[in-house]
């Protein structure tokens, strides 16, 4: 099966963005990773842009077009497409574009993650996010998506006597590595009790536990690894990618603390890469509330199930641990413009394993794991990658 | 009409209750001398998530825990009520839906104030009697609301209660109904207007007494009864006291009127007020006991009945759903502010 | 003109009386009902039969919502739950009539007709079940 690298990466800051538009974050992003990736714009063949909801964000669908517009390229026809799957929609983009490669049919693809959320109030934007959980029986009830991460931590502190302390020390974690990342939304170490007084969203969960709303943008350059070279000295190859899908609800899965989505997405990449779970130096994982980290341990194999909440205690997903976990700060403390995470945890990956991660950096990082989610899991995307 | 009557019933009052205490607390005036004067110490007060509807559905779904019958056999359902969620689309279908009774149902909703309730079972009687229908579903049940500051917000509550009407297994014979109307404006709601507006003192003797009494005495001349036949006397209660003075200025005694007299404890819940009455004496009732009931209604008119409980009510499932004297003591007290959010009160567009 | 109405209207069986389908190939039972049996798959296609589940069942597990959504402003702070129905499907629901802090995991529920949102002042109402503690008929 032929290979994909990764050979550019871009990034815009992540936060509050008034002066910036949709349009103004992605061509941002999109240009940077064109740059750092010695491609020119005649060899793109195709653009895959992941997007959760433009359509409620900013009245605007049809985001395939708008980008290749944006970007300049209209004029050469690339073929662009959105690709949406809740706050996977990133993920996603990025899995379609690697199978666009491994098919044969593209060359060199260019994948932008983006997503602008502050224009609506915020009442709107945590009501546009509902619309990753079930529409019909779920948040018509009166279910937030909050609430329905809430109810896993929640089980998950039934059955496995996880603390609202150690959900809390996902948040100092990210936090603190999220300081040390200068296009992170938020810059500063938390101490705990800040996070364990917050007011509270949906307990178990307080505001310190949730990821923000955010605008930002994220892209990366992909191509068939055999000409990687010809335009980068230190391609990073995706060796494993698998992708995942659930029931839409939570209450339909088959355990509530469990997100088999992951399960399955892992087992797929894992296999293709042909490595074991202990084998990953660093993950990139899907924080978008603290519970979702500790189930991410989990379900990606590196704890057993139950004891992600002793992993935190036990410091292992730290920095400087056996499996750095969100050293880009995570949704937590980066932000997470929807769309764009997926992509962006790609370029942390990609960054780590070059070895430019400055003062993130983890030591002899050659094996990285990106980890992005849809929904309450319903969708589970997984990539796996290793420097050339 | 020995064959036809109340099959079975249901009732269902709000959980939330405020204390006439501290509604006059809010108003500057002394909770103790209003309760004596009102004869009222506590209401009920509905959830944000409960109106007229719900209400019916609770008491109807109670009435059918009860009995056997199949929701189908329902031919027509009648809600009265003056705070129906819709002005136009009526409570009647979404009830009818909630029961399984649709499509084939005939179905209206009622309105005549305090008495709506007792009209539908009026009308509900007539198609059981022409055979128009097998069973009929009669409802009184209202959200009622008053201005703040007005007299009625001591006593304007929430709560219904529903009769299944028919010829079989009847628990109560429905011997003898008729009504006493004339057009007298004591209490009234514009339309479009968010609460009523009445007379004052002039709902009073020419109001509620003047129909009542008039009912009352028409019916028992038509049954040939005397207060001493009956067990039980239910009268509508917009408070402690009408109730108390009209079953004396008839020659009732406390003793016949205290079972059916709810309004102390549960405030005036309008088109449930004697519908609910009725409920609680329903509840305690036994085989040959003799029930009399005049509801009322501003505007104005009374529907008087003569009702006597058969054999039948031994085989009814009572337990099936909660009595009345359950639903009393199953409460929650609220706040003022609190009742203000739950009844809209702070509203604005 | 209001939208929305007919898509509401679909679901009055499931939300008034909650409505199910069971395949009679396995005998699994499905709320909101499925056109097909995930598991019998085309054996079970078109032969799926209508159910009306008890509406009693229990907590697996809940929240306490404190920032709700605009058509559920009023009612903040309030319990949401999953609760595993008697006849084995899961539903997401509130709970209501009991005090926020005696939810707890396993607790025994029932449902009940309450109204679920209000489409504005103007639009249309919907109700629809919510849980409450189940009632120990005496």
């Amino acid at each position: 099966m032929r290979e994909v690298a990764v050979i550019g990466i871009g990034l815009t800051k992540f936060g509050e963005l008034w002066n910036k538009s949709f349009r103004q974050l992605i061509t941002e992003a999109g240009s940077k990773a064109i740059l750092d990736s010695g491609i020119e714009g005649k060899d793109i063949d195709a653009m895959y842009i992941g997007s959760m909801s433009s359509g409620r964000f900013i009245g605007q669908e049809h985001i395939g077009a708008l980008v290749a517009d944006a970007s300049g390229f209209s004029h050469m026809h690339i073929p662009a497409t959105r690709v949406e799957g809740a706050c996977a929609s990133g993920g996603l983009a990025v899995r379609q574009g690697y199978l666009s490669i491994v098919s044969g049919v593209n060359d060199v693809v260019v994948i932008g993650g983006i997503e602008k959320m502050n224009d609506v109030g915020g009442v709107s934007a945590t009501e546009t996010l509902a619309t990753a959980a079930d529409q019909e029986w779920e948040a018509f009830f009166g279910a937030t998506f909050p609430a329905l991460y809430a109810m896993i931590a929640k089980r998950h502190m039934h059955k496995y006597k996880t603390t609202k302390e150690q959900l809390a020390q996902v948040a100092v974690k990210n936090h603190a590595n999220g300081a040390k990342n200068p296009n992170a939304q938020y810059r500063r170490e938390i101490p705990i009790e800040m996070v364990l007084n917050a007011s509270p969203v949906a307990t178990p969960l307080g505001l310190f536990d949730c990821s923000p709303v955010s605008d930002g943008s994220a892209a990366i350059v992909m191509c068939a690894a055999d000409i990687a070279k010809k335009y980068k000295d230190n391609p990073v190859k995706i060796i494993g990618s698998g992708q995942g899908s659930d029931t839409l609800p939570l209450h339909g899965r088959r355990d509530i603390c469990t997100l088999d989505a992951t399960v399955h997405a892992a087992k797929k990449a894992y296999k293709q890469a042909n490595i074991k779970p202990s084998d990953v130096d660093l993950a990139e994982v899907h924080d978008c509330f603290t519970i979702a980290e500790i189930c991410a341990i989990e379900d990606l194999g590196f704890v057993k199930k139950g004891e992600g909440g002793k992993a935190i205690d036990r410091k292992i997903t730290t920095l400087d641990g056996t499996i750095p976990v969100n050293t880009s700060g995570g949704l937590k403390s980066k932000g997470h413009p929807v769309g764009a995470t997926g992509v962006a945890q790609v370029v942390e990956i990609v960054q780590q394993l070059r070895g430019e991660a400055d003062r993130r950096q983890v030591k002899n990082a050659k094996i990285g794991l990106a980890h992005n989610v849809g929904g309450s899991g319903a969708t589970s995307v997984v990539h796996i990658m290793e420097a050339m | 009409m020995k064959d036809i009557g109340i099959i079975s019933y249901g009732s269902y009052i709000p959980r939330y209750r405020i204390k006439v205490d501290e509604i006059a607390k809010v108003w500057g005036k002394d909770g103790k001398t209003i309760s004596q004067g009102l004869g009222i110490y506590e209401k009920t007060v509905p959830g944000i998530d409960q109106d007229t509807a719900t209400i019916s559905v609770e008491a109807a779904r109670a009435a059918l825990n009860r009995c056997n019958i199949n929701p189908k056999d329902i031919g027509a359902i009648y809600i009265g009520s003056e705070s129906h969620p819709y002005a136009v689309k009526p409570t009647g279908t979404i009830v009818g839906e909630a029961i399984g009774a649709t499509p084939d149902l005939m179905v209206a909703d009622y309105e005549f104030a305090c008495k709506a309730g007792t009209a539908a079972i009026q009308s509900c009687t007539a198609l059981a009697k022409a055979d128009m229908i097998k069973y009929g579903l009669a409802i009184g049940a209202d959200t009622s609301q008053a201005a703040p500051g007005d007299a009625l917000e001591f006593s304007a509550s929430a709560g219904g209660a529903a009769f299944i009407i028919g010829k079989e297994k009847v628990i109560a014979t429905i011997n003898q109904t008729l009504s006493y109307t004339t057009d007298t404006p004591d209490f009234w709601r514009r339309a479009e207007r968010k609460y009523p507006a009445h007379g004052g003192r002039f709902t009073g003797a020419p109001a509620y007494f003047k129909h009542v009494t008039n009912a009352a005495k028409n019916l028992m001349e038509k049954a040939n009864t005397k207060p001493e036949d009956y067990n039980y006397a239910v009268f509508h209660q917009p408070n402690g006291k009408f109730p108390v003075k009209v079953a004396k200025m008839l020659g009732f005694t406390m003793d016949q009127i205290k079972q059916g007299l709810m309004a102390p404890y549960i405030g005036n819940t309008y088109s449930g007020a004697s519908l609910v009455g009725l409920a609680s004496v329903l509840d305690v009732a036994k085989p040959g006991d003799r029930i009399f009931l005049t509801s009322y209604g501003s505007g104005a008119g009374s529907d008087s009945f003569d009702m006597t409980i058969t054999k039948e009510i031994s085989n009814l499932k009572r337990k099936n759903a909660p009595f009345l004297s359950q639903m009393v003591n199953d409460k929650e007290y609220v706040d003022y502010g609190t009742y203000a959010k739950l009844t809209d009160l702070l509203f604005w567009e | 003109m209001k939208s929305n109405v007919a898509r509401f209207w679909r679901e009055i069986p499931q939300r008034y009386n909650l409505i199910g389908n069971k395949c009679n190939s396995c005998k699994k039972v499905y709320f909101p009902p499925r056109e097909a049996c995930p598991y019998c798959r085309r054996k079970s296609y078109g032969k799926m039969e209508e159910i009306k589940l008890n509406g009693k069942g229990k907590i697996l597990t809940y929240s306490i919502i404190h920032v709700g959504p605009e058509a559920f402003e009023k009612q903040v702070p309030y319990p949401v739950a999953i609760v595993e129905l008697d006849e084995g499907p899961r539903i997401t629901t509130q709970i209501v009539d009991c005090d926020i802090k005696d939810v707890k995991i396993d607790m025994k529920v029932e449902s009940t007709f309450r109204k679920i949102q209000e489409d504005g002042y103007t639009g249309a109402l919907y109700y629809g079940y919510k849980f409450r503690p189940l009632r120990n008929k005496k």
